[in-house]
């Protein structure tokens, strides 16, 4: 037991110094590029303390979402600095504040003596937190029999605390109106994907996608859910970019569009007929809150994988009925 | 101590790399890449300090709270990526322009 207690241990001290080793590459790599293939890789470490911390659903979702489709918005954007100008780049690559403050040593002093204060007073915080308090995870337990699933991660995201998926999925939204509203879609190179890229797209987009169903699936009752289905269903859109696929001009309109609300427009109206019938915003009714839980993780898988992807091109696209 | 306390500060930790990094650097993808380093420690202070208490299996609400949080934390980076795209096409530099005071 002790042995065993003693590499566990040793395991989380390598993994926690790693992945502070990893985050400091990451951030003073002077090669950009570097950064963000170690940032990923930063992200893939985080994905297995997740696990060492109990919490796989958070690692589905660190893996997929946070190391996956970051990393390649990152890049994606990476390459578009470098096909701009590349010689201007690297003379920016290792800008440092220090040239512009008129007084380096001072601000240096203030900076340090600012981290310094951050890093006790938090360090002081969470130590002092009291030990012996109840926590959420027993009333969760209690109630997991009326919320209509039996993973409690996906019964707290869609039941007990179905307002904070409903902004989130608010949140997506606005970030692509946002994101459209700066502009088309940037200029690129025109694409020559090789045969044998070709041919994995083919192969690994239809795997993509049943894997994206059965995240959506298994999230009742096993880990998974709607978010984890939604990013691997955005990821499969990622890669048919990435090989120069595009929708169609006549499916850029309308059609586009209302995938992309479907989620939060269905979301929103549950809630409504919930309160003309019950009274109560986003109350499910017990013997059919499975079933409603389904149909919002359903659309609301569709609509943020959809997201995802538009995000990935970087603008608005063109409807071409309307030119 | 066990190792929920270990992962709590290696979460300040990173928090505290990045918070150093935003301030330090003016290319603004690094910024960016920083904010997701602070980010992503704030999550990981949240979801071990969770199962610090006795007894009780992993407490779903921070995992799902996180979730959440790593969404909205991709949304906010794509933002930030577009926005950053945009000052580079209008100034031509991968920093945003100096402003003085006087």
């Amino acid at each position: 037991m002790d042995e065993i207690s003693f590499l566990l241990l040793l395991f989380d001290s390598l993994l926690g110094l790693s992945l502070l080793w990893l985050a400091w590459q990451a951030l003073s790599s002077p090669d950009l590029f570097r950064a963000i293939v170690l940032f990923i890789a930063y992200g893939l470490l985080m994905a297995l303390v997740w696990i060492r911390l109990d919490a796989v659903d958070v690692a589905l979702a660190e893996a997929a979402i946070g190391s996956g489709l970051t990393g390649a918005l990152l890049l994606a954007t990476l390459a578009r600095l470098e096909t701009k100008n590349s010689n201007q780049l690297s003379v920016n690559k290792q800008q440092v504040i220090n040239k512009s403050v008129n007084n380096p040593i001072l601000f240096w002093l203030i900076l340090m003596i600012l981290i310094l204060v951050l890093v006790t007073g938090l360090i002081y915080a969470v130590l002092t937190l009291p030990e012996n308090i109840a926590g959420l995870g027993g009333i969760v337990a209690e109630n997991l029999n009326i919320s209509g699933v039996t993973n409690p991660v996906t019964a707290v995201l869609l039941n007990f605390r179905s307002y904070d998926t409903l902004l989130e999925m608010s949140v997506l939204l606005l970030v692509l109106i946002a994101v459209w509203s700066l502009g088309g879609i940037p200029k690129q190179q025109q694409l020559f994907p090789g045969p044998v890229l070709n041919l994995l797209i083919k192969l690994l987009v239809p795997i993509l996608i049943i894997v994206s169903g059965y995240f959506l699936w298994a999230g009742a009752d096993a880990h998974g859910g709607a978010f984890q289905a939604g990013a691997i269903l955005g990821a499969a859109g990622v890669l048919l970019l990435l090989t120069g696929w595009r929708l169609s001009g006549s499916f850029m309109g309308l059609a586009l569009r209302s995938m992309l609300i479907l989620g939060l427009g269905v979301f929103i109206v549950t809630g409504v007929i919930l309160i003309i019938l019950d009274g109560q915003f986003l109350e499910y009714p017990v013997s059919h809150s499975g079933l409603l839980i389904l149909l919002i993780e359903v659309v609301a898988t569709l609509s943020i994988g959809i997201t995802l992807a538009a995000l990935f091109l970087g603008g608005r696209p063109v409807d071409r009925r309307r030119k | 101590m066990s190792h929920y306390y270990l992962y709590t500060l290696v979460g300040i930790g990173l928090f505290s790399l990045g918070f150093y990094t935003l301030i330090v650097h003016k290319h603004l993808l690094r910024k960016i890449l920083a904010i997701n380093i602070m980010g992503s420690g704030v999550f990981l202070v949240l979801v071990a300090l969770a199962g610090r208490i006795q007894g009780a299996s992993s407490d779903p609400v921070p995992q799902a709270m996180v979730i959440t949080g790593i969404v909205v934390a991709v949304s906010a980076t794509a933002l930030a990526l577009a926005l950053f795209v945009r000052v580079r096409t209008k100034t031509g530099g991968v920093e945003l322009p100096e402003h003085s005071l006087s």
